[in-house]
């Protein structure tokens, strides 16, 4: 059986590429340009789908993108709409969410259970015994829930786009074509996106047979295309407007985010459904839908169908049907008057009834509700109330709604706009638009095709001269002649229950009652209680009913009782479009390719990849120790390019150190390093670093690898703050440093550098400029890791000749390179904490006993204030050392135990080494102040019921003299 | 089927009435006024008729029930805090949440999923450590769990995160961790607020507070003036412009924090996921969408506008997390706004306002303090004295900077 029409003017499909393609395992035959739901009707199929909670049998109904129970899976993908999804040579597409198929689903047997499963129900019952709902919930998720994920499913990075334009245009109907037109001869670059794979709207399917309408179509599409600046793009959705008109556009390959500097919506409207029992039956549809069907895809909608309608729309619709051969059995108006206008004679023309002040009661099915088999129609009474005593029964095969609109009005709410309830048209317009906002044709309530030309070029009028174009002549605003396009209320109660508002959600009008009663009287509450709206379809084919609803059950008027607030996106968009292709910074150092050759083992610290030590993977306590061993007996070699480095210069650079750091700056003498302690405003140590004048106004400053990004961006903010005369600049990835040390440090360099590298004439804790291997470099002589050593600072380009050369140089004395993990243990044995490793979010300097890092008598730092009243307080923990006697305890401590007295948390342990130099295992941590002084045993939680014990003992562990480093 | 559910099918009506008394007049005086009708401000309703026989109380929300931060959070209810007054706090909330659905008579959803907090780095394990070692002193259940462990629970996760990310050295991990229906919670406690006396007013906007002699003596609304000597904020993000009311300055800052939930899909995520590197926690609600939330936004803002950028770099991140995603469709995003504190803890209890009570510093962790939050303010405002759980959280400690830090405890790791 198929119901394809012949040839229709106009029509999408092409009939000389035929493509076949299954439906739940059965092949048919369609055309490409076809969607899978008008190849499905075209076939004869009319169960696409099943509902969301009855597991009702679904068909078509708007064929607009909103039909959310004529979901399938193509393949990986699931969740895809029948009603847009483009044919296909062999697709093979099945129903999601049913047991068994489409036409055959075991959970219909969940409509005979509606009645006990009215509003809300799920939050009236299955939570007494405490200890079932675990069981009712794992049911409940099987059965909600609607595609199944493919969890191999995998896809490559999609791309995406940056795009700019004058003027974006949001829906190629008779107005935005009318508008891009205008627009595009003016000059202006104009964007015009429609989310259909053909411009045209309303033109391609309600005013086909319209040859006025057709021959302005053609023009408008003729013109459009001979203007360059015009970019037309079907199949193309606006997602979303977000802040200053930054859009996200969505086609079917990538998100393309556009800055437009004005935006035109465009976008209709959505038809809506009447509310009666059986509304959802296979066979009724929106008139929309009938008409796209046969104009679009050369479809008959039905043989034999009656209209419900309410508008000048539904009479155009019995015409059309009538010409196309279908047999219109009725044409029921809900208006007791009628249709005033000259559709009216047309249709009385053709010999179609027409009865007045008539809605359909009830729909009547066949076969477990997949056929529909004919309509109850009946008056209605003054109040709008079905008279079903004196109802008539039509037989049909089908049935098209067409008794009211609701704007498409997302986009421009989202950009913020402002609607209000119009009476003329019973909808929701848009009465506020922000600068460079503006809404054409159904979407702001004018409704006949020449009026929405107008409408569009009115429009882009407005913004031509909002975009600045000379010499426009303004047109005045249209407004809509007529009777209403939309009915007031097209709602009507029955107790049968299967009259839904919701299609997607499965919620009938009685619902709606109920919730009310019990209280969700508020449009938000509403939604949230009887999930009205919050389906796939986002309440497209709903929202408007459900307001209706409301306004009546609160006595309230619709504009009194508002929407709910419209949120990105307008149709449903792919993570992986939004996602693209990922950029993830892993920055390497300029050795990076040495050190693996090396046999580093590299690992990840911040964005930074760094050998962890040099050796086989199952050595590593071995290789550390080892690397540890030499820098302390000859000299190692440390590739420390991650470390932030920062220039600060300008008249102001001292006094802005000293406004960020603890200490003194101002009369630091040149060539000279100072430690940086900065603290946040609350007194947390925030960042340490070694600060070196290099002129009066010139500093360069070192920061820690992890913390470096955020520190320098903090340090910006604090310009702004200060206004101070300084520039910033970051050289993290310019430089490169190398750290060498180790008793033999200088005997390594001397030959090497053309700075006299004598302990008197370059002491501890100077900085010279030079050159090492013959580069330019900066040295400064810093002791992290307790020896006498040199941190050599060179251009990331030269890096790896001068380590080569460090290298060769030190090979007589037995140099070896040392990764992270050995200069942390080195620094540990020194003492020497690492900020955000040792210290944690709320450290403040004196419990890490940096209070000699604090200048006294200083005006100002960032946290001095908060330091102030720390420092009156006694401290509640202090960082001490502790050291254990047996490197073989097991468990053996890790960092972050915590440290017990009793069953009293004392403390914590923030670095361990089980392995040193010094040849017992020894660690830093934060304990309570009467437990700081050496010898006290700190009991260390190693495992439930387990703990180790360790003695506190004066740091630094290594050289306490300090006689090393100078 | 539950015989529950009976009475509906065999009713002629609909036999539910309705959750709460409709008031349409407010009252010249009330013993307490509560400033927030979402799910913390109704909770100490509740709790102030249960546990303290106030019954003389109300409500006052701008808007709707539950419509700030109890509906836009992603409703996951956790007790794994790093601080030993934190986690004491939130796990006392876990205790009440867990019983609620009973106490409440309304399926809550509560479900108890297992919560995963996934450490990229040693540096983030070792916070995950500590949260555990602190966790498991105090009798909640966590601990730290490796890769094959994570691998086993949620077999469609990428440990390796597509080599787009730091691979996954561990993660804390919390068997009780839930997500509950969040905007029942708030019309299960309005129903049980109700029923012990208080008054709930919707659409009823504070425009000022009066105090006179340093305290509370009366609230101005939109629709009038009432008498009260004791007044409970607990409105979140609009926390600062309650403040301006009493002349009280806090350090309260605002930022937004935004979500995005997807089509909803049969089950295949059962767990909780939270990656603070990748700044994404998701979780699959009983419906079947993906919940899916975010740190906040990088600026401080008092709106709750949606940005793309959000839902990109969220996208991005969930399918680093789980490459079978690409192909799923988000259906939604939205934005709510979050009153942030310096150490990541709540401000809570008297303030050196005589009857000004804070319920604030919800920043991004509030919804699942709900039941316990009421409990304790309840108490705070019919003893005039903060209750022990909350102690450390007063206004207060920021003059004297006894800070909670729960910055590693919170979305974002420190």
């Amino acid at each position: 059986m198929t119901s394809r029409l012949p040839p229709q003017p106009g029509e999408w499909i092409d009939r000389e590429q035929p493509l076949d393609f299954q439906f739940e395992g059965v092949s048919y035959q369609g055309y490409t340009g076809d969607v899978l739901s008008s190849a499905l009707w075209a076939n004869g199929v009319h169960v696409l789908g099943r509902s969301f909670k009855y597991h009702r049998p679904r068909g078509i109904y708007s064929l607009a993108n909103h039909d959310a129970n004529a979901l399938v899976s193509v393949g990986s993908r699931t969740n895809l709409r029948a009603d847009c999804l483009p044919l296909e040579a062999g697709l093979q597409a099945s129903a999601v969410n049913t047991l068994g198929s489409a036409s055959r689903d075991y959970l219909a047997i969940m409509d005979r259970f509606s009645r006990f499963l009215p509003v809300g129900f799920y939050y009236k019952a299955f939570h007494t015994p405490r200890r079932l709902f675990p069981f009712y919930e794992k049911q409940m998720r099987k059965v909600a829930g609607l595609g199944k994920i493919d969890p191999q499913y995998r896809e490559g990075p999609t791309g995406k786009q940056y795009d700019f334009c004058d003027l974006l245009i949001v829906g190629a109907g008779p107005a935005g074509l009318s508008a891009a037109v205008d627009a595009g001869e003016r000059g202006l670059r104009v964007i015009l996106v429609d989310e259909n794979p053909h411009p045209g709207g309303s033109f391609t399917w309600q005013w086909q047979r319209n040859a006025e309408a057709q021959e302005r179509y053609k023009k408008l599409l003729d013109r459009l295309h001979a203007l360059e600046n015009i970019d037309l793009r079907p199949g193309t959705i606006a997602g979303g407007v977000y802040s200053d008109y930054w859009v996200a556009l969505f086609d079917q390959h990538r998100l393309t985010k556009l800055r437009a500097s004005a935006v035109l919506i465009a976008s209709g409207c959505f038809e809506q459904p009447a509310v009666f029992q059986n509304n959802d039956a296979p066979g009724i549809m929106l008139g929309s839908a009938a008409q796209r069907l046969i104009h679009r895809y050369a479809v008959q909608p039905f043989t034999r169908g009656v209209i419900l309608g309410a508008n000048s729309d539904a009479y155009r619709l019995a015409s059309d049907l009538a010409a196309n051969g279908i047999d219109v059995t009725a044409l029921c108006d809900l208006r007791p008057e009628g249709e005033p206008s000259t559709a009216h004679a047309q249709v009385e023309a053709t010999g179609i009834p027409v009865y007045r002040g008539f809605t359909i009661y009830q729909a009547e099915t066949r076969r477990r509700g997949k056929q529909l088999a004919g309509v109850i129609a009946c008056p209605l009474d003054r109040k709008g109330e079905p008279q079903p005593q004196a109802g008539l029964t039509l037989p049909c095969d089908g049935v098209a709604v067409s008794v009211g609109w609701a704007p498409d009005g997302g986009l421009l709410y989202q950009a913020g706009a402002r609607f209000q309830y119009k009476t003329e048209v019973e909808q929701f317009v848009p009465n506020s638009l922000p600068a460079g906002l503006f809404a054409a044709g159904r979407v702001n309530g004018i409704f006949s095709w020449p009026d929405q030309c107008r409408d569009g070029l009115r429009a882009a009028r407005e913004a031509a001269v909002y975009l600045g174009q000379p010499g426009v002549t303004e047109l005045d605003s249209v407004t809509h002649q007529g009777p209403s396009p939309s009915h007031p209320y097209p709602i009507f109660s029955h107790p049968g229950k299967h009259n839904f508002v919701d299609f997607d959600e499965d919620i009938h009008l009685a619902d709606f009652k109920n919730a009310h009663q019990e209280g969700y009287d508020n449009i938000e509450l509403v939604k949230r209680f009887t999930t009205v709206g919050m389906g796939p379809s986002q309440g497209k084919l709903s929202n408007m009913n459900a307001i209706r609803i409301l306004a009546r059950h609160n006595r309230a008027t619709i504009q009194a009782t508002g929407t709910t607030t419209s949120r990105p996106f307008q149709h449903p968009v792919p993570l992986g479009h939004l996602a693209g292709r990922r950029f993830h910074p892993l920055r390497r150092t300029p050795l990076d390719a040495w050190h693996r050759q090396a046999g580093g083992q590299m690992a990840h610290a911040g964005s930074w990849l760094r050998p962890e030590y040099y050796g086989p993977a199952d050595q590593r306590d071995q290789s550390i120790l080892s690397e540890a061993n030499q820098v302390r007996q000859t000299v190692g070699l440390i590739d420390v390019s991650t470390l932030g480095k920062l220039q600060i210069t300008g008249p102001d650079a001292a006094e802005f150190l000293e406004r960020i750091y603890t200490g003194r700056f101002h009369k630091q003498p040149t060539e000279r390093l100072r430690y940086g302690l900065a603290c946040d405003e609350t007194g947390t140590v925030l960042e340490d670093g070694v600060i070196a004048r290099l002129a009066d106004d010139h500093f360069y400053v070192t920061a820690t690898s992890g913390g470096s990004g955020a520190f320098y961006r903090e340090l910006l903010r604090w310009r702004q703050i200060f206004q101070l005369n300084v520039q910033i600049s970051n050289l993290t990835g310019q430089l490169a440093a190398i750290n060498l040390a180790g008793p033999e440090s200088r005997n390594v360099l001397k030959d090497l550098t053309s700075i006299d590298v004598a302990g008197d004439a370059f002491p501890y804790l100077g900085v010279r400029r030079g050159t090492v291997a013959g580069v330019a470099a900066t040295l400064m002589r810093v002791g992290f890791v307790g020896e006498l050593g040199y941190e050599i600072h060179v251009p990331a380009s030269s890096a790896l000749h001068v380590w080569e050369v460090l290298a060769d140089a030190g090979r007589p004395f037995g140099l070896k390179p040392f990764g992270v993990e050995t200069q942390r243990l080195l620094r540990l044995e020194k003492g020497h904490l690492i900020v955000g490793h040792d210290t944690d979010a709320l450290t403040h300097p004196a419990e890490a006993d940096l209070n000699w890092a604090i200048a006294k008598n200083k005006p100002f730092f960032v946290g001095s204030r908060s330091l102030e009243i720390l420092q009156q307080r006694p401290l509640t923990r202090q960082l001490v050392g502790f050291r254990l006697a047996d490197a073989d305890v097991t468990p053996f401590p890790k960092e972050c135990h915590l440290i017990f007295d009793g069953d009293t948390i004392v403390g914590r342990v923030t670095s361990i080494a089980r392995y040193s130099t010094l040849k017992h295992p020894l660690g830093m941590a934060f304990v309570q102040p009467r437990l700081a002084s050496p010898g006290s045993q700190l009991h260390i939680r190693t495992a439930p019921g387990k703990s180790v014990v360790g003695e506190v003992c004066s740091l630094p562990f290594y050289d306490p003299e300090n006689l090393r480093q100078q | 089927m539950p015989h529950r559910l009976l009475k509906f099918g065999f009713s002629d009506h609909h036999p539910e009435p309705r959750m709460f008394r409709e008031v349409s007049q407010l009252k010249p005086e009330y013993d307490a006024v509560i400033i927030g009708g979402g799910g913390h401000g109704l909770a100490a309703a509740y709790y102030l008729g249960k546990d303290h026989g106030i019954s003389n109380v109300a409500v006052l929300e701008q808007g709707y029930l539950g419509g700030g931060g109890t509906g836009r959070n992603t409703a996951i209810v956790r007790s794994n805090y790093l601080t030993p007054e934190g986690a004491r706090f939130y796990q006392a909330s876990v205790e009440l949440f867990q019983d609620l659905s009973r106490e409440l008579d309304y399926n809550l959803f509560y479900s108890e999923r297992g919560h995963f907090t996934l450490a990229h780095s040693p540096a983030s394990l070792r916070t995950q450590r500590w949260r555990a070692e602190v966790n498991q002193h105090l009798g909640i259940d966590s601990q730290v769990v490796y890769p094959d462990f994570i691998q086993s629970q949620i077999p469609q996760i990428d440990l390796t995160c597509g080599g787009h990310q730091p691979p996954i050295h561990g993660a804390l991990f919390h068997p009780p961790g839930a997500i509950a229906r969040h905007d029942a919670v708030a019309w299960a406690y309005a129903r049980g607020a109700d029923r012990y006396g208080a008054e709930i007013h919707q659409q009823t906007a504070v425009t000022d507070i009066e105090v006179r002699d340093g305290a509370v003596i009366g609230v101005h609304t939109d629709r009038g003036y009432i008498k009260t000597r004791k007044v409970l904020s607990a409105v979140a993000g609009w926390t600062t412009h309650i403040t301006k009311m009493v002349g009280l300055t806090t350090p309260l800052v605002i930022y937004p924090l935004q979500a995005m939930v997807t089509e909803p899909l049969k089950p295949w995520l059962n767990h909780i996921v939270v990656s603070a590197s990748l700044h994404v926690y998701v979780s699959q609600s009983s419906r079947g969408e993906l919940v899916a939330g975010a740190s906040l936004d990088p600026y401080e803002l008092i709106s709750s506008r949606s940005t793309l950028d959000f839902a990109e770099s969220m996208s991005g991140h969930l399918i680093d997390l789980f490459p079978c995603l690409p192909q799923v469709n988000v259906l939604r995003q939205w934005a709510g706004m979050c009153d942030m504190t310096p150490d990541f803890s709540p401000i809570m209890g008297l303030t050196p306002i005589s009857g000004f009570y804070l319920d604030s510093g919800w920043g991004t962790w509030g919804f699942k303090a709900t039941p316990i939050s009421g409990k304790t303010m309840a108490f705070t405002l019919a003893n005039n004295r903060d209750h022990d759980l909350i102690k450390a959280f007063n206004l207060s400690r920021f003059e004297r900077c006894e800070l909670v830090g729960e910055k590693g405890a919170a979305s974002v790791g420190h």
